[in-house]
Protein backbone atom coordinates (compact mmCIF):
# COMPACT_ATOMS: atom_id res chain seq x y z
CA UNK A 1 0.00 0.00 0.00
CA UNK A 2 1.48 3.54 -0.84
CA UNK A 3 1.31 5.25 2.20
CA UNK A 4 1.86 8.59 1.35
CA UNK A 5 -1.40 9.03 -0.03
CA UNK A 6 -3.64 6.17 2.40
CA UNK A 7 -6.36 9.10 2.00
CA UNK A 8 -6.02 9.76 -1.28
CA UNK A 9 -9.75 9.11 -3.18
CA UNK A 10 -11.54 9.93 -0.23
CA UNK A 11 -9.98 13.12 0.62
CA UNK A 12 -10.39 14.00 -3.27
CA UNK A 13 -13.92 14.00 -1.89
CA UNK A 14 -13.89 16.54 0.54
CA UNK A 15 -12.67 18.87 -1.98
CA UNK A 16 -16.03 19.34 -4.01
CA UNK A 17 -17.76 21.53 -1.64
CA UNK A 18 -15.32 24.19 -1.02
CA UNK A 19 -14.37 23.53 -5.00
CA UNK A 20 -17.98 24.88 -5.24
CA UNK A 21 -18.19 27.59 -2.82
CA UNK A 22 -15.07 29.45 -4.12
CA UNK A 23 -15.81 28.87 -7.53
CA UNK A 24 -19.49 30.76 -7.02
CA UNK A 25 -18.69 33.23 -4.37
CA UNK A 26 -14.72 33.82 -5.14
CA UNK A 27 -14.21 33.63 -9.13
CA UNK A 28 -17.63 34.12 -10.50
CA UNK A 29 -17.99 37.04 -8.99
CA UNK A 30 -14.70 38.67 -11.29
CA UNK A 31 -16.65 37.88 -14.29
CA UNK A 32 -19.47 40.50 -13.06
CA UNK A 33 -16.57 43.02 -11.93
CA UNK A 34 -15.45 42.55 -15.48
CA UNK A 35 -18.93 42.72 -16.92
CA UNK A 36 -20.02 45.91 -15.00
CA UNK A 37 -16.81 47.59 -15.73
CA UNK A 38 -17.49 47.50 -19.62
CA UNK A 39 -21.19 48.76 -19.23
CA UNK A 40 -22.52 52.66 -18.96
CA UNK A 41 -23.41 54.08 -15.93
CA UNK A 42 -26.34 55.21 -15.44
CA UNK A 43 -29.01 56.65 -12.74
CA UNK A 44 -31.04 53.73 -11.66
CA UNK A 45 -31.13 50.87 -9.24
CA UNK A 46 -28.32 49.28 -9.46
CA UNK A 47 -26.58 52.07 -10.97
CA UNK A 48 -25.41 50.79 -14.48
CA UNK A 49 -27.18 49.60 -17.56
CA UNK A 50 -27.66 46.27 -17.71
CA UNK A 51 -25.62 44.42 -20.84
CA UNK A 52 -27.00 41.60 -21.20
CA UNK A 53 -30.09 39.48 -20.90
CA UNK A 54 -29.59 35.54 -21.63
CA UNK A 55 -33.55 35.66 -21.57
CA UNK A 56 -33.06 37.72 -24.59
CA UNK A 57 -32.03 35.44 -26.85
CA UNK A 58 -28.79 34.68 -28.92
CA UNK A 59 -29.18 38.20 -31.35
CA UNK A 60 -29.65 39.99 -28.20
CA UNK A 61 -26.45 39.09 -26.70
CA UNK A 62 -24.26 39.87 -29.91
CA UNK A 63 -25.51 43.09 -29.91
CA UNK A 64 -25.04 43.52 -26.24
CA UNK A 65 -21.29 42.15 -26.88
CA UNK A 66 -20.83 44.95 -29.85
CA UNK A 67 -22.31 47.71 -26.85
CA UNK A 68 -19.02 46.58 -24.40
CA UNK A 69 -17.47 49.54 -24.13
CA UNK A 70 -13.42 50.44 -22.77
CA UNK A 71 -14.54 53.60 -21.89
CA UNK A 72 -14.46 53.23 -18.20
CA UNK A 73 -10.82 51.97 -18.72
CA UNK A 74 -10.01 55.01 -20.85
CA UNK A 75 -11.22 57.38 -18.10
CA UNK A 76 -9.26 55.68 -15.42
CA UNK A 77 -6.10 56.42 -17.88
CA UNK A 78 -7.07 59.82 -18.66
CA UNK A 79 -8.25 61.28 -15.92
CA UNK A 80 -5.54 62.41 -13.27
CA UNK A 81 -7.18 61.71 -9.93
CA UNK A 82 -6.95 57.96 -11.00
CA UNK A 83 -3.53 57.72 -12.27
CA UNK A 84 -2.27 59.72 -9.23
CA UNK A 85 -4.16 57.54 -6.75
CA UNK A 86 -2.60 54.17 -8.67
CA UNK A 87 0.98 55.89 -8.30
CA UNK A 88 0.30 56.93 -4.22
CA UNK A 89 -0.97 53.60 -3.53
CA UNK A 90 2.31 52.19 -4.82
CA UNK A 91 4.86 54.62 -3.36
CA UNK A 92 2.52 54.29 0.12
CA UNK A 93 2.84 50.57 0.24
CA UNK A 94 6.56 51.02 -0.99
CA UNK A 95 7.11 52.85 1.04
CA UNK A 96 5.42 51.22 4.06
CA UNK A 97 7.02 48.13 3.30
CA UNK A 98 10.61 49.17 3.36
CA UNK A 99 9.72 50.88 7.13
CA UNK A 100 8.33 47.18 7.98
CA UNK A 101 11.31 45.02 6.77
CA UNK A 102 13.57 47.91 8.81
CA UNK A 103 11.22 47.89 12.36
CA UNK A 104 10.17 44.09 11.77
CA UNK A 105 13.48 42.48 10.95
CA UNK A 106 15.41 43.49 14.52
CA UNK A 107 12.32 42.15 16.30
CA UNK A 108 12.28 39.27 14.55
CA UNK A 109 15.70 38.59 14.79
CA UNK A 110 15.58 39.23 18.82
CA UNK A 111 12.94 36.48 18.65
CA UNK A 112 14.74 34.07 16.97
CA UNK A 113 17.94 34.69 19.39
CA UNK A 114 16.03 34.04 22.74
CA UNK A 115 16.41 31.12 24.50
CA UNK A 116 14.10 28.07 22.71
CA UNK A 117 11.31 28.28 25.83
CA UNK A 118 10.82 32.02 25.82
CA UNK A 119 10.23 31.90 21.54
CA UNK A 120 7.49 30.60 21.92
CA UNK A 121 5.75 33.17 24.79
CA UNK A 122 7.16 35.96 22.10
CA UNK A 123 5.78 34.55 19.35
CA UNK A 124 2.61 34.71 21.27
CA UNK A 125 3.05 37.95 22.54
CA UNK A 126 3.32 39.13 18.09
CA UNK A 127 0.51 36.49 17.35
CA UNK A 128 -2.48 38.24 19.81
CA UNK A 129 -2.66 41.96 18.01
CA UNK A 130 -3.04 40.59 14.96
CA UNK A 131 -6.24 38.97 17.04
CA UNK A 132 -7.32 41.67 18.25
CA UNK A 133 -9.41 43.79 15.70
CA UNK A 134 -7.98 46.15 13.07
CA UNK A 135 -10.23 48.88 13.52
CA UNK A 136 -9.72 48.88 16.75
CA UNK A 137 -6.11 48.62 16.66
CA UNK A 138 -6.22 52.20 14.28
CA UNK A 139 -8.88 53.99 16.92
CA UNK A 140 -6.35 53.34 19.64
CA UNK A 141 -4.04 55.41 17.29
CA UNK A 142 -6.29 57.88 17.09
CA UNK A 143 -6.68 58.49 20.79
CA UNK A 144 -2.99 58.84 20.88
CA UNK A 145 -2.40 61.04 17.79
CA UNK A 146 -5.59 63.50 18.26
CA UNK A 147 -4.92 67.27 19.31
CA UNK A 148 -5.46 67.12 22.66
CA UNK A 149 -3.69 63.27 22.97
CA UNK A 150 -1.47 61.69 24.93
CA UNK A 151 1.42 62.28 22.61
CA UNK A 152 1.11 66.22 22.11
CA UNK A 153 0.23 66.18 25.98
CA UNK A 154 3.68 64.32 26.34
CA UNK A 155 5.63 66.23 24.07
CA UNK A 156 4.22 69.72 25.57
CA UNK A 157 4.97 68.76 29.29
CA UNK A 158 8.75 68.06 28.02
CA UNK A 159 8.81 71.12 26.25
CA UNK A 160 9.71 69.46 23.00
CA UNK A 161 6.87 71.61 21.14
CA UNK A 162 5.17 74.79 22.12
CA UNK A 163 2.32 74.08 21.09
CA UNK A 164 0.42 70.90 19.95
CA UNK A 165 1.21 69.43 16.50
CA UNK A 166 -1.13 67.91 14.22
CA UNK A 167 -0.74 64.51 13.59
CA UNK A 168 -3.97 62.86 12.72
CA UNK A 169 -4.28 63.80 8.57
CA UNK A 170 -0.95 63.39 7.91
CA UNK A 171 0.96 60.87 5.95
CA UNK A 172 3.10 60.34 9.38
CA UNK A 173 -0.13 58.93 10.76
CA UNK A 174 -0.80 56.95 8.09
CA UNK A 175 2.92 55.30 8.25
CA UNK A 176 2.43 55.10 11.89
CA UNK A 177 -1.18 53.04 11.13
CA UNK A 178 0.29 51.06 9.08
CA UNK A 179 3.21 49.57 10.56
CA UNK A 180 1.52 49.12 13.32
CA UNK A 181 -0.79 46.71 12.01
CA UNK A 182 0.64 45.00 9.12
CA UNK A 183 3.55 44.58 11.77
CA UNK A 184 3.32 40.90 12.89
CA UNK A 185 2.76 40.23 9.17
CA UNK A 186 6.22 41.20 8.88
CA UNK A 187 7.87 39.80 11.86
CA UNK A 188 6.33 36.16 11.95
CA UNK A 189 7.77 34.86 8.57
CA UNK A 190 10.74 36.53 9.34
CA UNK A 191 11.16 34.76 12.31
CA UNK A 192 10.12 31.64 10.74
CA UNK A 193 13.45 31.92 8.73
CA UNK A 194 15.55 33.14 11.43
CA UNK A 195 14.74 30.58 13.62
CA UNK A 196 15.25 27.74 11.63
CA UNK A 197 19.11 29.12 10.60
CA UNK A 198 21.63 27.34 11.97
CA UNK A 199 23.58 29.59 14.59
CA UNK A 200 27.08 27.47 13.50
CA UNK A 201 26.95 29.55 10.31
CA UNK A 202 27.27 32.84 12.12
CA UNK A 203 29.27 31.77 14.80
CA UNK A 204 32.22 30.29 11.72
CA UNK A 205 31.94 33.80 10.03
CA UNK A 206 33.04 35.46 13.03
CA UNK A 207 35.57 32.64 13.98
CA UNK A 208 36.90 33.73 11.17
CA UNK A 209 36.90 37.42 11.68
CA UNK A 210 34.18 38.73 10.37
CA UNK A 211 32.79 42.05 12.22
CA UNK A 212 29.18 41.72 13.25
CA UNK A 213 27.98 43.70 10.76
CA UNK A 214 29.74 41.52 7.94
CA UNK A 215 28.19 38.63 9.60
CA UNK A 216 24.90 39.65 9.06
CA UNK A 217 25.18 41.21 5.92
CA UNK A 218 27.26 38.34 4.39
CA UNK A 219 25.85 35.20 5.97
CA UNK A 220 22.53 35.90 8.26
CA UNK A 221 20.71 38.14 5.79
CA UNK A 222 21.06 36.11 2.42
CA UNK A 223 20.02 33.39 4.53
CA UNK A 224 16.86 35.24 5.51
CA UNK A 225 15.42 36.24 2.25
CA UNK A 226 13.06 33.91 1.71
CA UNK A 227 11.38 34.78 4.88
CA UNK A 228 11.54 38.79 3.65
CA UNK A 229 10.01 37.70 0.52
CA UNK A 230 7.25 36.00 2.11
CA UNK A 231 7.19 39.22 4.84
CA UNK A 232 7.12 41.86 1.68
CA UNK A 233 4.24 40.33 -0.14
CA UNK A 234 2.36 39.72 2.49
CA UNK A 235 2.74 42.87 3.79
CA UNK A 236 2.63 44.92 0.32
CA UNK A 237 -0.32 43.28 -1.25
CA UNK A 238 -2.86 44.64 0.95
CA UNK A 239 -1.30 47.74 1.79
CA UNK A 240 -2.12 49.00 -2.13
CA UNK A 241 -5.47 48.41 -2.07
CA UNK A 242 -5.59 49.45 2.18
CA UNK A 243 -8.67 51.35 2.99
CA UNK A 244 -9.36 51.89 6.19
CA UNK A 245 -5.79 53.02 7.62
CA UNK A 246 -5.52 56.22 4.94
CA UNK A 247 -8.80 57.23 5.59
CA UNK A 248 -9.01 57.44 9.15
CA UNK A 249 -5.77 58.65 9.56
CA UNK A 250 -4.72 60.56 6.32
CA UNK A 251 -5.42 63.67 5.01
CA UNK A 252 -7.94 64.01 2.23
CA UNK A 253 -6.25 65.71 -0.41
CA UNK A 254 -4.22 62.71 -1.84
CA UNK A 255 -6.39 59.11 -2.12
CA UNK A 256 -5.00 55.82 -2.43
CA UNK A 257 -6.35 53.95 -4.88
CA UNK A 258 -9.00 51.65 -2.42
CA UNK A 259 -10.04 55.18 -1.16
CA UNK A 260 -11.05 56.31 -4.82
CA UNK A 261 -12.60 53.00 -5.65
CA UNK A 262 -14.65 53.30 -2.13
CA UNK A 263 -15.65 56.64 -2.93
CA UNK A 264 -16.56 55.97 -6.85
CA UNK A 265 -18.55 53.35 -5.40
CA UNK A 266 -20.49 54.75 -2.20
CA UNK A 267 -20.56 58.38 -2.98
CA UNK A 268 -20.92 58.91 -6.49
CA UNK A 269 -22.83 55.36 -7.47
CA UNK A 270 -20.75 54.57 -10.11
CA UNK A 271 -20.34 50.83 -10.14
CA UNK A 272 -18.94 50.98 -13.50
CA UNK A 273 -15.88 53.13 -12.88
CA UNK A 274 -15.53 51.54 -9.50
CA UNK A 275 -15.37 47.94 -11.37
CA UNK A 276 -13.11 49.36 -13.68
CA UNK A 277 -10.77 50.79 -10.97
CA UNK A 278 -10.81 47.27 -8.91
CA UNK A 279 -9.86 45.34 -12.33
CA UNK A 280 -7.07 47.28 -12.65
CA UNK A 281 -5.93 47.30 -9.22
CA UNK A 282 -6.47 43.35 -9.91
CA UNK A 283 -3.68 43.23 -12.72
CA UNK A 284 -1.51 45.42 -11.10
CA UNK A 285 -1.19 43.01 -8.65
CA UNK A 286 -0.94 40.29 -10.47
CA UNK A 287 2.56 39.50 -10.64
CA UNK A 288 3.21 39.74 -6.59
CA UNK A 289 0.40 37.85 -6.09
CA UNK A 290 1.10 35.02 -8.55
CA UNK A 291 4.88 35.18 -6.70
CA UNK A 292 2.80 34.87 -3.23
CA UNK A 293 0.60 32.21 -3.99
CA UNK A 294 3.97 30.12 -5.09
CA UNK A 295 5.29 31.07 -1.41
CA UNK A 296 2.35 29.81 0.15
CA UNK A 297 2.17 26.70 -1.76
CA UNK A 298 5.95 25.71 -1.26
CA UNK A 299 5.44 26.38 2.66
CA UNK A 300 2.43 24.42 3.05
CA UNK A 301 2.69 22.01 0.53
CA UNK A 302 6.64 20.17 0.90
CA UNK A 303 7.24 17.36 2.00
CA UNK A 304 4.45 16.06 -0.36
CA UNK B 1 30.38 22.94 21.81
CA UNK B 2 30.41 26.75 23.52
CA UNK B 3 27.94 27.91 25.24
CA UNK B 4 27.40 31.10 25.16
CA UNK B 5 24.47 33.74 24.80
CA UNK B 6 23.51 34.60 21.74
CA UNK B 7 21.32 37.31 23.11
CA UNK B 8 23.20 40.79 22.53
CA UNK B 9 21.62 44.07 24.33
CA UNK B 10 20.22 45.22 20.83
CA UNK B 11 18.54 42.05 20.54
CA UNK B 12 16.76 42.97 23.46
CA UNK B 13 16.35 46.61 23.33
CA UNK B 14 14.61 46.04 19.73
CA UNK B 15 12.23 42.95 21.21
CA UNK B 16 11.47 45.54 24.18
CA UNK B 17 10.42 48.47 21.73
CA UNK B 18 8.83 46.21 19.17
CA UNK B 19 6.57 44.54 21.58
CA UNK B 20 5.81 48.05 23.67
CA UNK B 21 4.94 49.48 20.45
CA UNK B 22 2.53 46.73 19.79
CA UNK B 23 0.80 46.71 23.03
CA UNK B 24 1.05 50.32 24.51
CA UNK B 25 -1.94 51.78 21.93
CA UNK B 26 -4.25 48.66 23.07
CA UNK B 27 -3.32 49.23 27.06
CA UNK B 28 -4.13 53.06 26.61
CA UNK B 29 -7.28 52.81 24.62
CA UNK B 30 -8.46 50.38 27.34
CA UNK B 31 -7.48 52.59 30.01
CA UNK B 32 -9.32 55.50 28.66
CA UNK B 33 -12.43 53.54 28.46
CA UNK B 34 -12.90 53.86 32.26
CA UNK B 35 -12.43 57.41 32.44
CA UNK B 36 -14.86 59.49 34.07
CA UNK B 37 -14.47 62.42 32.13
CA UNK B 38 -15.51 62.76 28.45
CA UNK B 39 -12.32 64.78 27.74
CA UNK B 40 -9.03 62.72 26.84
CA UNK B 41 -6.78 65.38 28.46
CA UNK B 42 -8.45 64.58 31.95
CA UNK B 43 -8.41 61.96 34.04
CA UNK B 44 -11.86 62.26 35.86
CA UNK B 45 -11.07 59.18 37.86
CA UNK B 46 -12.57 55.07 37.12
CA UNK B 47 -16.13 55.07 36.12
CA UNK B 48 -18.02 52.63 33.89
CA UNK B 49 -19.98 55.60 32.99
CA UNK B 50 -19.43 54.65 29.11
CA UNK B 51 -20.00 51.34 29.30
CA UNK B 52 -23.63 51.79 31.02
CA UNK B 53 -23.82 54.32 28.03
CA UNK B 54 -23.31 51.53 25.31
CA UNK B 55 -25.87 48.96 27.03
CA UNK B 56 -28.14 51.67 26.62
CA UNK B 57 -27.25 52.43 22.90
CA UNK B 58 -29.96 50.44 21.00
CA UNK B 59 -28.36 50.62 17.91
CA UNK B 60 -25.12 49.87 19.20
CA UNK B 61 -26.40 46.42 20.72
CA UNK B 62 -28.23 45.49 17.57
CA UNK B 63 -24.83 45.87 15.83
CA UNK B 64 -23.08 43.92 18.09
CA UNK B 65 -25.78 41.50 18.33
CA UNK B 66 -25.75 41.09 14.25
CA UNK B 67 -21.72 40.58 14.06
CA UNK B 68 -21.84 37.82 16.66
CA UNK B 69 -24.27 36.24 14.79
CA UNK B 70 -22.45 36.64 11.72
CA UNK B 71 -18.83 35.87 13.15
CA UNK B 72 -20.59 32.13 14.79
CA UNK B 73 -22.39 31.63 11.83
CA UNK B 74 -19.75 32.13 9.15
CA UNK B 75 -16.89 30.99 11.53
CA UNK B 76 -18.56 27.85 11.74
CA UNK B 77 -19.37 27.13 7.82
CA UNK B 78 -15.74 28.48 6.87
CA UNK B 79 -14.32 25.87 9.61
CA UNK B 80 -16.04 23.33 8.06
CA UNK B 81 -15.24 24.06 4.24
CA UNK B 82 -11.42 25.08 5.45
CA UNK B 83 -10.85 21.95 6.92
CA UNK B 84 -12.21 20.10 4.00
CA UNK B 85 -10.43 21.83 1.76
CA UNK B 86 -7.13 21.64 3.88
CA UNK B 87 -7.96 17.81 3.68
CA UNK B 88 -7.93 17.29 0.12
CA UNK B 89 -4.84 19.53 -0.47
CA UNK B 90 -2.43 17.80 1.92
CA UNK B 91 -3.97 14.45 1.77
CA UNK B 92 -5.72 14.03 -1.48
CA UNK B 93 -4.58 12.72 -5.07
CA UNK B 94 -3.46 15.01 -7.91
CA UNK B 95 -6.66 16.40 -9.25
CA UNK B 96 -7.81 18.40 -12.30
CA UNK B 97 -8.10 22.05 -11.15
CA UNK B 98 -5.93 21.23 -8.16
CA UNK B 99 -3.54 24.69 -9.10
CA UNK B 100 -6.96 26.70 -9.29
CA UNK B 101 -8.15 25.37 -6.10
CA UNK B 102 -5.11 26.20 -3.96
CA UNK B 103 -5.22 29.23 -6.06
CA UNK B 104 -8.41 30.24 -5.54
CA UNK B 105 -7.73 29.45 -1.39
CA UNK B 106 -4.50 31.78 -1.13
CA UNK B 107 -5.64 34.64 -3.06
CA UNK B 108 -7.99 35.95 -0.62
CA UNK B 109 -5.32 36.24 2.52
CA UNK B 110 -3.62 38.94 0.40
CA UNK B 111 -6.68 40.22 -2.01
CA UNK B 112 -7.58 43.91 -0.80
CA UNK B 113 -10.68 43.72 1.04
CA UNK B 114 -11.85 46.69 -1.73
CA UNK B 115 -11.94 43.88 -4.58
CA UNK B 116 -13.49 41.27 -2.37
CA UNK B 117 -16.06 43.30 -1.24
CA UNK B 118 -16.94 45.08 -4.64
CA UNK B 119 -17.03 41.84 -6.78
CA UNK B 120 -19.12 39.83 -4.09
CA UNK B 121 -21.64 42.57 -3.94
CA UNK B 122 -22.26 42.76 -7.50
CA UNK B 123 -22.94 38.92 -7.70
CA UNK B 124 -25.48 39.20 -5.12
CA UNK B 125 -26.86 42.11 -7.21
CA UNK B 126 -27.10 39.77 -10.37
CA UNK B 127 -28.52 37.40 -8.19
CA UNK B 128 -30.99 39.70 -6.93
CA UNK B 129 -30.33 38.74 -3.23
CA UNK B 130 -31.90 40.24 -0.41
CA UNK B 131 -28.64 41.91 1.54
CA UNK B 132 -28.05 41.63 4.82
CA UNK B 133 -27.26 39.08 7.46
CA UNK B 134 -26.91 35.83 4.95
CA UNK B 135 -24.91 37.94 2.35
CA UNK B 136 -22.18 39.01 4.98
CA UNK B 137 -22.54 35.90 5.95
CA UNK B 138 -21.40 34.41 2.80
CA UNK B 139 -18.83 36.69 2.11
CA UNK B 140 -17.18 36.13 5.36
CA UNK B 141 -17.03 32.36 4.80
CA UNK B 142 -15.22 33.01 1.56
CA UNK B 143 -12.73 34.61 3.22
CA UNK B 144 -12.16 32.95 6.45
CA UNK B 145 -12.07 29.47 5.37
CA UNK B 146 -9.01 30.15 3.88
CA UNK B 147 -7.82 31.04 6.56
CA UNK B 148 -8.94 27.99 8.29
CA UNK B 149 -7.63 25.98 5.51
CA UNK B 150 -4.15 27.05 5.55
CA UNK B 151 -4.15 26.82 9.65
CA UNK B 152 -5.69 23.01 8.84
CA UNK B 153 -3.21 22.17 5.97
CA UNK B 154 0.07 23.35 8.48
CA UNK B 155 -0.78 21.29 10.96
CA UNK B 156 -1.72 18.16 8.67
CA UNK B 157 1.62 19.15 7.36
CA UNK B 158 3.57 18.41 10.25
CA UNK B 159 1.97 15.33 11.47
CA UNK B 160 3.37 11.82 11.42
CA UNK B 161 1.34 9.92 8.35
CA UNK B 162 2.88 6.49 10.18
CA UNK B 163 -0.08 6.95 12.69
CA UNK B 164 -2.60 6.92 9.80
CA UNK B 165 -0.58 4.34 8.00
CA UNK B 166 -0.81 2.06 10.68
CA UNK B 167 -4.81 2.61 11.33
CA UNK B 168 -5.37 1.73 7.92
CA UNK B 169 -2.77 -1.18 8.35
CA UNK B 170 -5.24 -2.24 11.35
CA UNK B 171 -7.97 -2.63 8.81
CA UNK B 172 -9.29 1.22 9.08
CA UNK B 173 -11.02 2.49 5.94
CA UNK B 174 -9.69 5.81 5.20
CA UNK B 175 -12.92 7.48 6.27
CA UNK B 176 -12.65 5.35 10.18
CA UNK B 177 -8.99 6.30 9.96
CA UNK B 178 -9.50 9.73 9.34
CA UNK B 179 -12.04 10.53 12.22
CA UNK B 180 -10.48 8.02 14.45
CA UNK B 181 -6.58 9.21 14.12
CA UNK B 182 -6.10 12.00 11.96
CA UNK B 183 -9.48 14.49 13.40
CA UNK B 184 -8.19 14.23 16.94
CA UNK B 185 -5.18 15.21 15.63
CA UNK B 186 -5.86 17.84 14.14
CA UNK B 187 -8.57 19.07 16.20
CA UNK B 188 -6.36 21.98 18.26
CA UNK B 189 -5.84 23.56 14.32
CA UNK B 190 -9.35 23.06 13.83
CA UNK B 191 -10.51 25.35 17.29
CA UNK B 192 -7.40 27.38 16.40
CA UNK B 193 -9.18 28.08 12.66
CA UNK B 194 -12.57 28.47 13.97
CA UNK B 195 -11.43 31.10 16.66
CA UNK B 196 -8.84 33.20 13.65
CA UNK B 197 -12.87 32.87 11.81
CA UNK B 198 -14.96 34.43 14.44
CA UNK B 199 -12.21 37.20 15.01
CA UNK B 200 -11.91 38.13 11.49
CA UNK B 201 -15.60 38.42 10.86
CA UNK B 202 -15.97 40.15 13.67
CA UNK B 203 -12.87 42.76 12.98
CA UNK B 204 -13.99 43.37 9.44
CA UNK B 205 -15.24 46.75 8.05
CA UNK B 206 -14.94 46.73 4.33
CA UNK B 207 -16.54 43.56 2.66
CA UNK B 208 -19.31 43.85 5.09
CA UNK B 209 -19.72 47.36 4.05
CA UNK B 210 -20.25 46.68 0.46
CA UNK B 211 -22.41 43.76 1.43
CA UNK B 212 -24.79 44.52 3.83
CA UNK B 213 -27.89 46.02 3.11
CA UNK B 214 -29.54 49.26 4.24
CA UNK B 215 -30.81 49.24 7.65
CA UNK B 216 -28.43 46.12 8.95
CA UNK B 217 -25.37 47.14 10.01
CA UNK B 218 -22.86 45.46 11.78
CA UNK B 219 -20.57 46.86 14.53
CA UNK B 220 -17.49 47.55 12.73
CA UNK B 221 -19.61 49.59 10.20
CA UNK B 222 -21.15 51.39 13.50
CA UNK B 223 -18.18 52.15 15.21
CA UNK B 224 -16.51 53.44 11.94
CA UNK B 225 -18.95 55.90 11.23
CA UNK B 226 -18.17 57.27 14.79
CA UNK B 227 -14.66 57.25 14.72
CA UNK B 228 -14.87 59.09 12.09
CA UNK B 229 -16.81 61.86 13.79
CA UNK B 230 -13.60 61.86 16.34
CA UNK B 231 -12.79 60.09 19.72
CA UNK B 232 -15.93 59.18 21.89
CA UNK B 233 -15.60 57.46 25.00
CA UNK B 234 -18.19 55.16 24.27
CA UNK B 235 -16.11 53.62 21.30
CA UNK B 236 -13.46 52.77 23.96
CA UNK B 237 -15.53 51.10 26.27
CA UNK B 238 -16.86 48.93 23.01
CA UNK B 239 -13.59 48.19 21.61
CA UNK B 240 -12.41 47.36 25.13
CA UNK B 241 -15.48 45.03 25.09
CA UNK B 242 -14.26 43.26 22.09
CA UNK B 243 -10.58 42.85 22.95
CA UNK B 244 -11.97 41.28 26.47
CA UNK B 245 -14.15 38.87 24.11
CA UNK B 246 -10.92 37.80 21.96
CA UNK B 247 -9.28 37.76 24.92
CA UNK B 248 -11.40 34.91 25.99
CA UNK B 249 -11.78 33.46 22.50
CA UNK B 250 -7.75 33.01 22.34
CA UNK B 251 -7.99 31.40 26.23
CA UNK B 252 -10.24 29.17 25.34
CA UNK B 253 -8.33 28.29 22.16
CA UNK B 254 -5.40 27.67 24.34
CA UNK B 255 -6.89 25.50 26.64
CA UNK B 256 -8.16 23.50 23.73
CA UNK B 257 -5.17 23.19 22.29
CA UNK B 258 -3.46 22.25 25.30
CA UNK B 259 -6.28 19.49 26.35
CA UNK B 260 -6.66 17.62 22.77
CA UNK B 261 -2.94 18.19 21.93
CA UNK B 262 -1.15 14.81 22.99
CA UNK B 263 2.10 15.79 22.50
CA UNK B 264 1.42 18.93 24.09
CA UNK B 265 2.37 21.04 21.68
CA UNK B 266 0.27 23.80 20.48
CA UNK B 267 -1.61 24.85 17.29
CA UNK B 268 -0.36 27.91 15.58
CA UNK B 269 -2.78 30.16 14.93
CA UNK B 270 -1.71 31.35 12.34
Amino acid sequence: MSGRRIFARPARFAAIAPYLWMVLFFLVPFAFVLKISLSQTAIAQPPYVPLFDLTAGWEALRAAFAALSPDNFKLLGSDDIYVFAYVRSLTVAVTATALLLLIGYPVAYGMARLPTRWQAVAMVLVIVPFWTSFLIRIYAWINILQHDGLLNQILLALHLVSQPVVWLSTDTAMYIGIVYSYLPFMILPLYATLAKMEPALEEAASDLGAPPWQVFWLVTFPLSLPGVGAGVLLCFIPIVGEFVIPDLLAGSNSLMIGQTLWLEFFTNKDWPVASAAAIVLLMVLLVPLLLYERVQKRQLEQGR
Amino acid sequence: MRKVSRLSRFNIASLALGLAFLYLPILILVIYSFNASRLVTVWGGWSLRWYHEFFNDRAMIEAAWMSLRVAVSSATIATLLGTLAAVALSRGERFRGRTLFSGMLYAPLVMPEVITGLSLLLLFVALNAERGFWTVTIAHTTLTMCFVAVVVQSRLGSLDRSLEEAAMDLGCDPVRAFVAVTLPLIAPAIVAGWMLAFTLSLDDLVIASFTTGPGSAPLPIRIYSEVRLGVKPEINAICTLVIALIAVVIVIASLASKLTSSQGESAAPL
